[in-house]
């Protein structure tokens, strides 16, 4: 296959943990999550409680995605910013890297000049935990095989999944 | 892509359903939604048109249970299959581990399938990926209607690598979870042998 998937180590996790949770608290945001471009929530920070995390991540890949096509036909490389304003709740969209969105709601106990100051701060911090995570990954594809756990998966185990 | 993640025990892989417009792709998922426990079954978003043709894409994110202590997760999409969304179609193949052509048995939408058959094959082409290579199913649906063609023959026109093929009848779910699980299979086997 010709890209490898997104693998998440326990350091990395915790890396990008602690930036969205400094960047929810700097920014006064409600909530910040971090997806993959695929649509897949990578983390989330902030009052997750009543949102469904899971809905709004396949969103946003959706959302980054048709206007990453709409760019293309107007012949920019890509909107790395996004941004939509509601009546109480807002969403601030950018792009981290090749790989990752960084989506942060907030209301008025913030203003868009703050979150945007914020967000440029831990986009480069964001960025450059994905590219240590790229060259680990390179770094241990040549290596061997490594010891991943889905190496002994048996037809039962999948058959299982299905009751 | 499949994302693993280390940290929260969790994997989670793309499915994709693909095929002509009204060949039932969210009729399928419709019908996994409504069977599959609630506790295993995240919200459904339909992004349709007001004649519930799909626009965007459907989704459905599905938890199953668990293989060797990670959560596995399976992301449901469809595409839209109206020709015209030709550029939707195209993004929602992002990142895809598994594909589903649903193909509508009736003769008279046999043109519609082959269309969109060699429409999945280009647009895969564009993100990289070969059809031959990737997990990859066939469903023959409307196997109740009169004017359905014998699969021997869909067989003959859709499917030349003889990848596995199941008749269906989305509304009653006849074939549906048979399908999925198919897929889901070759997935999972994928990435074992990637590991
Ligand atoms: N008789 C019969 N009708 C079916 C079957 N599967 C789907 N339908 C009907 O076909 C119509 C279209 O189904 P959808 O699931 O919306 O089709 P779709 O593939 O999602 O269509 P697009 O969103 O336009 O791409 C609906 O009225 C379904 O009830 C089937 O197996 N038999
Ligand atoms: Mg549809």
């Amino acid at each position: 296959m010709l890209n490898p998937g997104l693998v998440l180590f326990e350091e990395d996790s915790r890396l990008i943990d602690k930036e969205l949770k400094k960047l929810n608290e700097l920014a006064r945001a409600k909530v910040s999550f971090l997806v993959d471009k695929d649509g897949q929530l990578i983390s989330s920070m902030g009052e997750t409680g009543d949102i469904d995390t899971t809905s709004l991540a396949s969103l946003t890949a959706g959302n980054i995605a048709a206007t990453g096509g709409m760019a293309k036909l107007l012949g920019e490389k890509e909107f790395s910013i996004l941004f939509h304003e509601g009546e109480k709740d807002n969403i601030h969209i950018s792009l981290v890297g090749q790989r990752a969105i960084l989506v942060v709601v907030f209301d008025d106990r913030s203003s868009l000049g703050l979150i945007r100051l914020r967000v440029k701060r831990s986009v480069a911090a964001l960025a450059a935990v994905f590219d240590n995570l790229a060259k680990k990954i390179e770094k241990s594809n040549a290596q061997e095989g490594g010891q991943s756990p889905f190496q002994e998966i048996t037809e039962e185990d999948i058959e299982s999944l299905f009751g | 892509m499949s994302f693993i993640n280390y940290s929260a025990r969790e994997i989670s892989c793309k499915i994709v359903y693909y095929g002509p417009g009204l060949c039932g792709k969210t009729t399928n998922l419709q019908h996994i939604y409504k069977k599959i426990s609630p506790d295993s079954k995240g919200k459904m978003i339909s992004l349709a048109t007001e004649t519930e043709r799909t626009l965007f894409f459907d989704f459905l994110p599905l938890a199953l249970g668990e293989i060797k202590g990670f959560k596995v997760r399976f992301h449901l999409y469809t595409v839209p299959g109206q020709i015209f969304y030709d550029a939707s179609r195209k993004l929602i193949l992002r990142g895809v581990d598994g594909v589903i052509f649903v193909a509508d048995s009736q003769v008279e939408r046999m043109d519609a399938n082959l269309e969109s058959m060699e429409n999945l094959i280009k647009n895969l082409k564009e993100h990289g990926f070969d059809l031959e290579e990737l997990p990859y199913v066939i469903q023959y649906n409307k196997r109740d209607l009169p004017n359905a063609v014998s699969p021997e023959e869909l067989n003959d026109a859709l499917n030349p690598r003889k990848v596995p093929a199941y008749d269906a009848v989305a509304p009653t779910g006849e074939g549906v979870f048979e399908t999925l699980k198919h897929v889901a299979k070759l997935v999972i086997m994928e990435l074992k042998q990637k590991s």
